[in-house]
């Protein structure tokens, strides 16, 4: 019989000493990569807001990608949790009934929220160049021009004035709109954090500095992947220029001193950001230590014993210690700082695991381990789902819809 | 203005049929009704284990997989037992393979992971049994953190899960502190122990409290002060399982010990 119907983590979970029996690694990888995910998608969010409300205009360009970008991170926040629903059909129930003394309820209300501010933005950053693109394609002979032509004008809604009063209206749209924006963004993942901080049969996600831990590692896992974009990006163009004129021509330096001056200017506020998350996650460990309660004898041998190695050398030590130590180092360069960033993003997903992961690691009986083995090799749909597989579905699809997108709202020539 | 008898009738009868369709949509209570839908319930179902008795013959195990048809051979389980064996060195030796299913027909101890430990009968100092169960909590925890109102408090004190509407998030099972709720394997929702709720309505025991040949298992209405499981738990000392949690269990313990987990 147990062939016919399988137990939900089973197949990924291995107990050692005395585990109750219905305890299994219920949340795996794909609950790692849900506030990973929604974290990315409010940072690429933030980041275009600098530019719409504060005004900010050498972020001009990076403005239009982040924002599309954060709108083809936006499904893919949602996607973790589809996957990892046994009744994914099911997941609309949260609009029908939502359940209000639940924390997971109001996802539904924050994220569609959300999502209406992101495209709205969009709508109104673009709805000129929509106009002029349906004037431009007027005639145009091809079926993919047409099929074009014919997105365009269900997607103007009707409104086609774009004379300067119009377009006028609706940049203070635009700006109205990235800054209702941005603490809906930090609301839609401080309270990822609450999800797990509120849980209290958990003894090491109970805590209230959750969502405020959450917060912080987020806000720096979305700066740092807009500055590693910001580097690629003008790298590119700095590689363009030197195709185009050569090694020694002004403009290849004029990038490059931009890129520096810039890059070295948000790494300031990175590094605040940094230095918060990392002090509010020790102050978590050190209060739990130095109280001892009934928890902590397990919650020692975790994190000083079975996950040493995941806690203290790749999120503290790799993820936090050493992009510090880079980033304060005098006189930074890019490349530095681009190891400091990659590095970064890595300790804030290590820091998602060790917390979801972590968090299951022992027995609510706080006498027996669980280990999760995440599946590599798929041998039936759940074990690709949260598996590999499905993390990396997860991991590539944002790219998928952003090709897809910017086919329609082109981000990244934009004139 | 005149009016004719026959503009009277008809304006009459076209007043009854308005006036009955909002009417219709009243409905007529009866009094037990009225006292559930307000809470004010009559019946509180509530447990009483005395683990005094319990020789872990894992009969309840046995019964309740079969009445409740959760499937016989996966490592889940409604209900379960645990065995616990103190040694003088005041450590304790805990398992439940299979949730104790078959009986515990072996002094060996068969923690998961770990070859079976052979334990000297001269070193034990003492040993029991503990059957576990949903604690049907005064308020739980479950039920608060379901995201769709899929699980839910009846009026008489059981937790339920509707099949039909659960998504499968899995919240509840981590917010559990006891560990009882689990994924069916079959019908891939969150799965509990329900007190037998399909025949305790009825008048009947649940699985395992008939299943059980040494009255370990009794199950009673804890509003009504004349049950003999009211009774007991007023007249002797009684333990819940991990008070600390706030959660106000209504599974009651004869025999509890420290090292009960």
């Amino acid at each position: 019989m147990t062939e016919l119907y399988a137990v939900h983590g089973l197949a990924w979970t291995t107990k050692e000493l005395f585990v109750y029996p219905n305890e299994f690694i219920y949340w795996s990888i794909q609950i790692v990569l849900y506030p990973y995910m929604t974290g990315l998608v409010a940072g690429a969010f933030v980041l275009s807001s600098l530019y719409h409300v504060f005004g900010q205009k050498d972020l001009r360009d990076l403005a239009r990608f982040s924002l599309v970008f954060s709108l083809a991170l936006l499904p893919v926040a949602l996607l973790p949790l589809l996957l990892h629903l046994q009744h994914p059909f099911r997941g609309m129930n949260v609009l029908f009934t939502p359940h209000f003394t639940s924390a997971i309820s109001a996802f539904g209300i924050v994220f569609s929220t959300y999502g209406i501010i992101v495209l709205s933005e969009i709508w109104f950053v673009y709805r000129k160049f929509f106009v002029e693109q349906t004037i431009a394609l007027k005639g145009a002979k091809g079926f993919g021009d047409s099929f074009k032509r014919g997105i365009y004008h269900i997607l103007l809604l009707g409104a086609y004035n774009i004379s300067d009063e119009a377009v006028a209206k609706d940049k203070k749209a635009v700006k109205l709109l990235a800054a209702i924006g941005i603490p809906v963004a930090c609301f839609l993942h401080g309270y990822a954090g609450f999800i797990f901080g509120s849980v209290k049969a958990n003894a090491l996600w109970m805590s209230p500095l959750m969502p405020v831990i959450f917060i912080m590692s987020a806000v720096v896992s979305g700066i740092a992947l807009c500055m590693i974009t910001y580097i690629v990006i003008m790298e590119w163009k700095r590689f363009k220029a030197i195709l185009a004129k050569g090694m020694g021509d002004e403009s290849v330096t004029v990038i490059k001193g931009l890129e520096v001056d810039r890059m070295t200017k948000a790494a300031k506020y990175l590094l605040i950001f940094l230095v918060a998350a990392i002090s509010l996650e020790l102050l978590d460990v050190i209060f739990r230590g130095y109280t001892a309660m009934k928890s902590w004898d397990i919650l020692r041998s975790v994190m000083y014993g079975k996950d040493f190695f995941n806690i203290f050398i790749l999120q503290y030590g790799f993820g936090n210690l050493i992009p510090l130590i880079l980033l304060l180092l005098p006189r930074i360069t890019i490349r530095r700082l681009s190891v400091a960033l990659v590095l970064i993003l890595f300790g804030v997903f290590m820091m998602r695991w060790n917390v979801v992961i972590g968090g299951q690691a022992f027995s609510l009986s706080f006498d027996g381990f669980m280990h999760y083995h995440m599946p590599i090799i798929p041998h039936s749909l759940e074990t690709f789902k949260e598996g590999l597989g499905g993390a990396l579905v997860v991991a590539v699809s944002p790219f998928i819809i952003y090709w897809g997108i910017n086919k329609i709202v082109p981000s990244l020539n934009f004139k | 203005m005149s009016c004719s008898r026959r503009t009277l009738l008809k304006n009459t009868v076209k007043g009854a049929i308005a006036g009955a369709v909002p009417l219709s949509a009243l409905k007529f209570l009866s009094p037990t009704e009225v006292k559930a839908a307000i809470g004010d319930a009559k019946v509180r179902w509530g447990f009483l284990v005395d683990t005094t008795k319990c020789v872990g013959c894992g009969f309840c195990v046995k019964a309740c997989k079969k009445e409740n048809e959760v499937p016989y051979d996966a490592p889940v389980t409604r209900t379960w037992v645990e065995r616990y064996v103190i040694t003088k060195d005041k450590k304790a030796h805990i398992d439940s393979p299979m949730g104790g299913r078959d009986g515990f027909t072996s002094r060996q101890i068969k923690d998961d992971g770990e070859p079976p430990e052979n334990i000297p009968p001269e070193e034990i100092t003492k040993a029991f049994f503990v059957p576990k169960l949903c604690n049907q909590c005064e308020n739980p925890v479950c039920v608060q953190v379901c995201p769709v109102g899929a699980t839910y408090q009846t009026p008489d004190g059981v937790v339920l899960v509707d099949r039909t509407w659960c998504i499968g998030c899995g919240y509840c099972i981590m917010a559990c502190p006891y560990g009882v709720r689990f994924f069916h394997p079959k019908y891939h929702t969150a799965e509990k122990c329900t007190f037998c709720y399909h025949r305790i309505t009825k008048g009947l025991k649940t699985a395992c409290v008939d299943a059980c040949p040494f009255g370990a298992r009794r199950i009673g209405n804890l509003k009504d002060p004349n049950d003999p499981v009211t009774k007991a738990i007023l007249s002797e000392r009684v333990a819940v399982l991990k008070d600390e949690y706030g959660t106000k269990p209504q599974v009651f313990y004869i025999g509890l010990d420290y090292d009960v987990r």
